[in-house]
C-alpha cells in the first residue's frame, strides 16, 4: 500500500522529520505543498506527502535513513527549473529540497577549484570566482536560478559546451549520500580517481542513484577577450552549412547558436537586440581567447560566413552590444512565451550534418499538425530546441502537441541522434526512451539503478522507462534509426 | 594485428564467444594489441582476442566525431586525423606498437595535455559493448550532447574491460593547433609547481607543463598570435624538438624512467607541495607525479587527497585500495553488467 493511502506512514514520516528538522523546515499542509507541485515542466503537477528543507548534510543523511526505514520514496529538488519533470513530486513520496544547502564552502584560486553545496546557484559560483579571474564554465540559460545539484543531476550544458564541455567535464568530485544515508566520495580533486568512473555515472543520473551534498568544481581563467559575430541568412540550410564550414576551418567557437525566423522575431520584439527580423536564420558566433587570437579568428569567421552566403555579418562594437546580442538568444524561450499562450520545448540532438534535413522534417511536421514551431538551438553541437507553440485551453491541443513532440524526437533518433541533449528524460521522455534503447539496454540501466538503490526509493519511475511501459507504448521493435513504416515518406 | 591488416566486423563472433563463455562459466582475458597487458593485475582466463575487430566506421571531420572498432590501431586513427588537420586532444600514450583504441579507452589513458584539454573519458561520446552475458549493447551515441540514460559509455573508460568488452567507440576529436612550441626554463621543482599553478589561472595557451631533472618544460599551442604573445610573457628557451620531449614523457621512454625500481604514478591535487627526498618528475602541471620508490605509496597519496598506481613492478596490487563501502558498490556494479564475473576478472581488484 502506498504511503499516500496509508495515513499511519504519512504520520510516521512527518513525526520523524519533526525530530530531524526545525518546524519551519517541514511542510505538509496542502497550501504549503503547492509551490512544489511541479518543476519547469508545468504540464505535470502533483503534490508530495511532505516537503523537507534541510540545511545541513547531517540532516539530509538522517532524512534518507528515515525514508529508507519507512520505505518512502524521495525526490530531490534544487531550484525546480528542470524542463523534463525530473523533480516532479510523487504522491506517496517526500520532496527533498536542497535549496538551503547553499553555502560556497571554499574558492581555492591556486588549485582553481570551488567547493560548494548542492543548493548554490550556478551563476553564484562564477560570481564568487570572478575576483580571482576565474569562472565556472557550464552556463545553462537558467543559470541565474538553477542550482549546482540540479546541474549535476541533469548534466546541464549551456551555450559554451562545444568548447568547454558539459557539467560532466567540469565537476571533479562529488560527495554523495546513498539511499541508506551513507556518505561516498566519487572522483577526486586530483585529475583522476581509482576504480570505476562513478562521477560520470552519477552526473546526469537525474537523482536516481544518490543525493549530492557537496561538489568540487573546476574553475577556468576568464578569457582575455570575448567577441560575438552575428550573421543573417535568407535560408536556414545556408546557415547550417556555415556552421560546418567554421568547424571544418579548424575554429572551435566558444558558442555557436542559431535561431530561425519565428524565434528571431519573438526575441527582437521582446528585448530589441537589433536582430534582422527579415532573416530566415541568424547565427551567433562567440570567439574567446587572447586578444590577438580573437582578432585573428573574427576576421576568419567573417570571411567564412560571407562565403557561405550570409546576407549580413555584424560584430558587436562593445561589451554592451555583445551582451544585448546574447540577451536575445538567452531570452528566446520567454520571448516565444509572449507570442503564444503555451509552448513546449524539445531537446533533441543530431549529428550536425543532418541539420538541414531534420529542420525540413520539423517544418513538414509543423504544417501537418497545424502547430507553429520556433527553432532555437546550439548549432555547434547539434542540440535542437524546437519550441512548439500551442494553446492548452483548446481541447485536444496539448495532446497533439505532445504527439508532434514525440514525432520530432523520433526524427532525431532516426537521424542518428538522441531524444535529450541536455534537459533530461524525467517523466517527459520516458516513451521516447523506448524508441532510443533496446529492451536489454534498458534492463542494464535498471540493473545499475538496483546496484545503487536496491529498494528503488530514489526518484522512482523517472529517467528510465519500465520494460512493461515500453511494451505498452508499442515501440520496443522500433530499433535505432529503424522507424516503423520506413517506406512511408515523412516529410 | 600488424600493418595492412584487413578491416573486419567481428561483432557476431565476439558476442558468440562471450555467450559461450557465459554458458560454461569460463573467465575471459580480453586482448587487443597487447601493449598494456602489464598495466593491471594478472588475469586468469581464456584469451579473447579483439585485435581483428578493426576499422574506422565513421569519420566526418566537420562533425568533429570519429567512430572506430575497438581493435583499430591507435596509430592508424592518429594518422587519419592528422591527414584532416585534427587530433585526439588527450594525446594518449601507446606504450608499444600495436596499441588499439579499445585498450586506450579501457585504460582511460591520457598524455601531457590532460589537465588543459581533458582526459580520454572526456572525449568518449558513445560505445558499443558486449556485456558479461554476451549481449551487444549501445550507450551514448555519435552526438556531442546526450543525457538519455545513465552514462555507461564513460563508465567503460578506465573499467579495463571488467564491465564489458568494448566493440566500438565514438570520440569527439578537435582541430590540431595551428602553432605549437615548447619552452624550457631553469627552475627547481617547487618553483616550477608554483609557476604551473599560477599560469593555469591565467588565460594562456598552455597545453602541457612538466618538470624533469632541474628544468621545467611548458608547451604552448593554439593560434599563431596567441602562442607568440605567450612565448614572450613566459620567457625561457625554445626547445628544438619539443614533440620528442613530450613523446618521451608520455611513453615513459625519457631517461628518468630508465632507473631501476618500482615506478609509481601519483595523481594528486595539482597544488600539492613537492615532497623533498623523492626521486620524481612532474607532469600534468603538477597533477601527475612519477616516483621511483620501493616502498608502497598508497598511504602517501591518499593522505594528500590523491591516489597511487604501481605502474611498474607490481602485479598483485596495482591500483589504490578502495574504501570498503566504495568497493562494495563496485562489486554490485560489476554484478549488474557481468553477473558471472567473467570479463577480465581481477584485473582492477581481486574482488571485481
Amino acid at each position: 500500500m502506498s504511503a499516500s493511502h496509508d495515513p499511519q506512514r504519512r504520520e510516521a514520516l512527518i513525526r520523524g522529520l519533526g525530530e530531524i528538522l526545525p518546524p519551519d523546515a517541514v511542510l505538509y499542509e496542502h497550501e504549503d505543498l503547492r509551490p512544489y507541485e511541479c518543476d519547469g515542466l508545468s504540464a505535470y503537477r502533483r503534490l508530495p506527502l511532505a516537503v523537507a528543507l534541510p540545511s545541513t548534510r547531517a540532516q539530509v543523511a538522517a532524512i534518507l535513513r528515515l525514508c529508507h526505514r519507512l520505505a518512502v520514496p524521495v525526490v530531490a529538488r534544487g531550484a525546480g527549473t528542470g524542463l523534463s519533470g525530473g523533480a516532479l513530486p510523487l504522491t506517496d513520496g517526500l520532496l527533498l529540497s536542497l535549496a538551503r544547502l547553499n553555502r560556497i564552502l571554499a574558492i581555492d584560486p591556486t588549485a582553481r577549484i570551488a567547493r560548494v553545496e548542492p543548493g548554490v546557484r550556478n551563476l553564484a559560483v562564477s560570481e564568487a570566482a570572478r575576483p580571482y579571474g576565474l569562472y565556472y564554465a557550464p552556463d545553462p540559460s537558467s543559470q541565474i536560478a538553477c542550482t549546482i545539484g540540479g546541474n549535476v543531476a541533469e548534466n546541464a550544458g549551456g551555450v559554451h559546451c562545444l568548447k568547454y564541455g558539459l557539467t560532466v567535464h567540469n565537476v571533479l568530485r562529488l560527495t554523495v549520500l546513498t539511499v541508506e544515508g551513507e556518505e561516498l566520495v566519487f572522483g577526486s580533486e586530483a585529475l583522476d580517481a581509482p576504480g570505476y568512473d562513478l562521477l560520470a555515472l552519477t552526473i546526469g543520473s537525474e537523482g536516481l542513484l544518490g543525493v549530492v551534498v557537496e561538489a568540487s568544481l573546476r574553475l577556468l581563467p576568464l578569457p582575455e577577450r570575448q567577441q560575438v559575430v552575428l550573421a543573417a541568412f535568407d535560408e536556414v540550410g545556408r546557415a547550417a552549412a556555415a556552421v560546418g564550414a567554421i568547424i571544418a576551418a579548424g575554429i572551435v567557437p566558444a558558442g555557436l547558436e542559431m535561431m530561425d525566423n519565428l524565434a528571431i522575431r519573438a526575441a527582437e520584439d521582446y528585448v530589441h537586440a537589433g536582430y534582422p527580423v527579415e532573416a530566415a536564420a541568424i547565427l551567433l558566433v562567440e570567439l574567446d581567447g587572447t586578444n590577438a587570437e580573437v582578432s585573428e579568428q573574427v576576421m576568419q569567421v567573417r570571411e567564412l560566413l560571407l562565403a557561405c552566403g550570409a546576407t549580413e555579418v555584424r560584430t558587436a562594437r562593445d561589451e554592451a552590444e555583445r551582451e544585448l546580442m546574447w540577451k536575445g538568444r538567452k531570452a528566446a524561450f520567454p520571448a516565444v512565451g509572449r507570442i503564444s499562450p503555451d509552448y513546449y520545448c524539445m531537446d533533441g540532438t543530431i549529428p550536425r550534418g543532418r541539420l538541414p534535413e531534420v529542420l525540413a522534417g520539423i517544418a513538414a511536421l509543423s504544417r501537418e499538425y497545424g502547430l507553429p514551431v520556433a527553432n532555437v538551438f546550439h548549432a555547434g553541437d547539434g542540440n535542437l530546441h524546437p519550441l512548439i507553440l500551442y494553446d492548452a485551453n483548446r481541447p485536444g491541443e496539448l495532446e497533439r502537441t505532445e504527439e508532434l513532440g514525440r514525432k520530432i524526437l523520433e526524427l532525431c533518433v532516426a537521424a542518428g541522434g538522441t531524444v535529450t541533449g541536455e534537459h533530461g528524460v524525467g517523466v517527459e521522455k520516458l516513451d521516447a526512451m523506448c524508441v532510443q534503447f533496446t529492451a536489454p539496454e534498458l534492463a542494464r540501466f535498471h540493473a545499475v539503478k538496483h546496484a545503487f538503490d536496491p529498494a528503488g526509493l530514489l526518484n522512482p519511475g523517472k529517467a528510465v522507462p519500465s520494460l512493461a511501459r515500453c511494451a505498452e507504448f508499442g515501440a520496443m521493435h522500433v530499433h535505432r534509426g529503424q522507424l516503423r513504416h520506413a517506406e512511408l515518406p515523412r516529410f | 594485428m600488424g600493418q595492412g591488416a584487413v578491416d573486419a566486423d567481428l561483432t557476431a563472433q565476439i558476442a558468440e564467444r562471450v555467450r559461450a563463455a557465459y554458458a560454461q562459466g569460463t573467465p575471459l582475458a580480453i586482448v587487443g594489441g597487447g601493449s598494456k597487458l602489464w598495466l593491471g593485475r594478472r588475469v586468469e582466463g581464456e584469451p579473447l582476442e579483439i585485435g581483428g575487430h578493426r576499422g574506422v566506421v565513421r569519420y566526418e571531420p566537420s562533425e568533429l566525431i570519429l567512430s572506430a572498432r575497438a581493435g583499430t590501431p591507435l596509430a592508424e586513427i592518429e594518422a587519419l586525423l592528422a591527414a584532416h588537420g585534427q587530433c585526439l586532444p588527450f594525446e594518449p600514450p601507446h606504450y608499444a606498437a600495436g596499441a588499439t583504441l579499445g585498450g586506450t579507452v579501457a585504460c582511460n589513458l591520457s598524455g601531457p595535455a590532460r589537465p588543459y584539454r581533458g582526459a580520454c573519458r572526456d572525449y568518449v561520446l558513445g560505445v558499443r559493448i558486449v556485456d558479461g552475458q554476451g549481449e551487444v549493447l549501445r550507450f551514448g551515441g555519435e552526438v556531442m550532447k546526450n543525457v538519455a540514460g545513465y552514462d555507461l559509455a564513460r563508465l567503460m573508460a578506465g573499467a579495463q574491460g571488467t564491465l564489458g568488452v568494448l566493440l566500438e567507440i565514438s570520440l569527439k576529436v578537435l582541430p590540431r593547433p595551428q602553432a605549437e612550441l615548447t619552452l624550457a626554463l631553469e627552475l627547481d621543482a617547487a618553483r616550477a609547481l608554483a609557476q604551473f599553478n599560477a599560469w593555469a589561472a591565467q588565460p594562456l595557451p598552455i597545453t602541457a607543463a612538466a618538470h624533469v631533472g632541474e628544468r621545467a618544460y611548458v608547451r604552448l599551442a593554439g593560434a599563431e598570435a596567441a602562442v607568440r604573445a605567450a612565448r614572450l610573457k613566459l620567457g625561457g628557451e625554445e626547445l628544438a624538438d619539443g614533440a620528442a620531449f613530450w613523446r618521451s614523457l608520455r611513453e615513459l621512454t625519457h631517461g628518468f624512467f630508465s632507473a631501476a625500481g618500482s615506478l609509481w604514478r601519483l595523481a594528486l591535487p595539482p597544488a600539492t607541495p613537492v615532497e623533498q627526498g623523492l626521486h620524481q618528475c612532474l607532469d600534468w602541471g603538477g597533477g601527475l607525479r612519477w616516483v621511483l620508490s620501493e616502498a608502497p605509496l598508497w598511504d602517501h597519496a591518499a593522505a594528500r587527497g590523491g591516489h597511487a598506481t604501481c605502474y611498474r613492478g607490481g602485479r598483485t596490487a596495482v591500483f589504490q585500495p578502495l574504501p570498503p563501502a566504495l568497493l562494495a558498490l563496485h562489486q554490485r556494479l560489476k554484478r549488474a553488467l557481468d553477473p558471472a564475473r567473467l570479463l577480465n576478472p581481477g584485473r582492477l581488484y581481486p574482488e571485481l
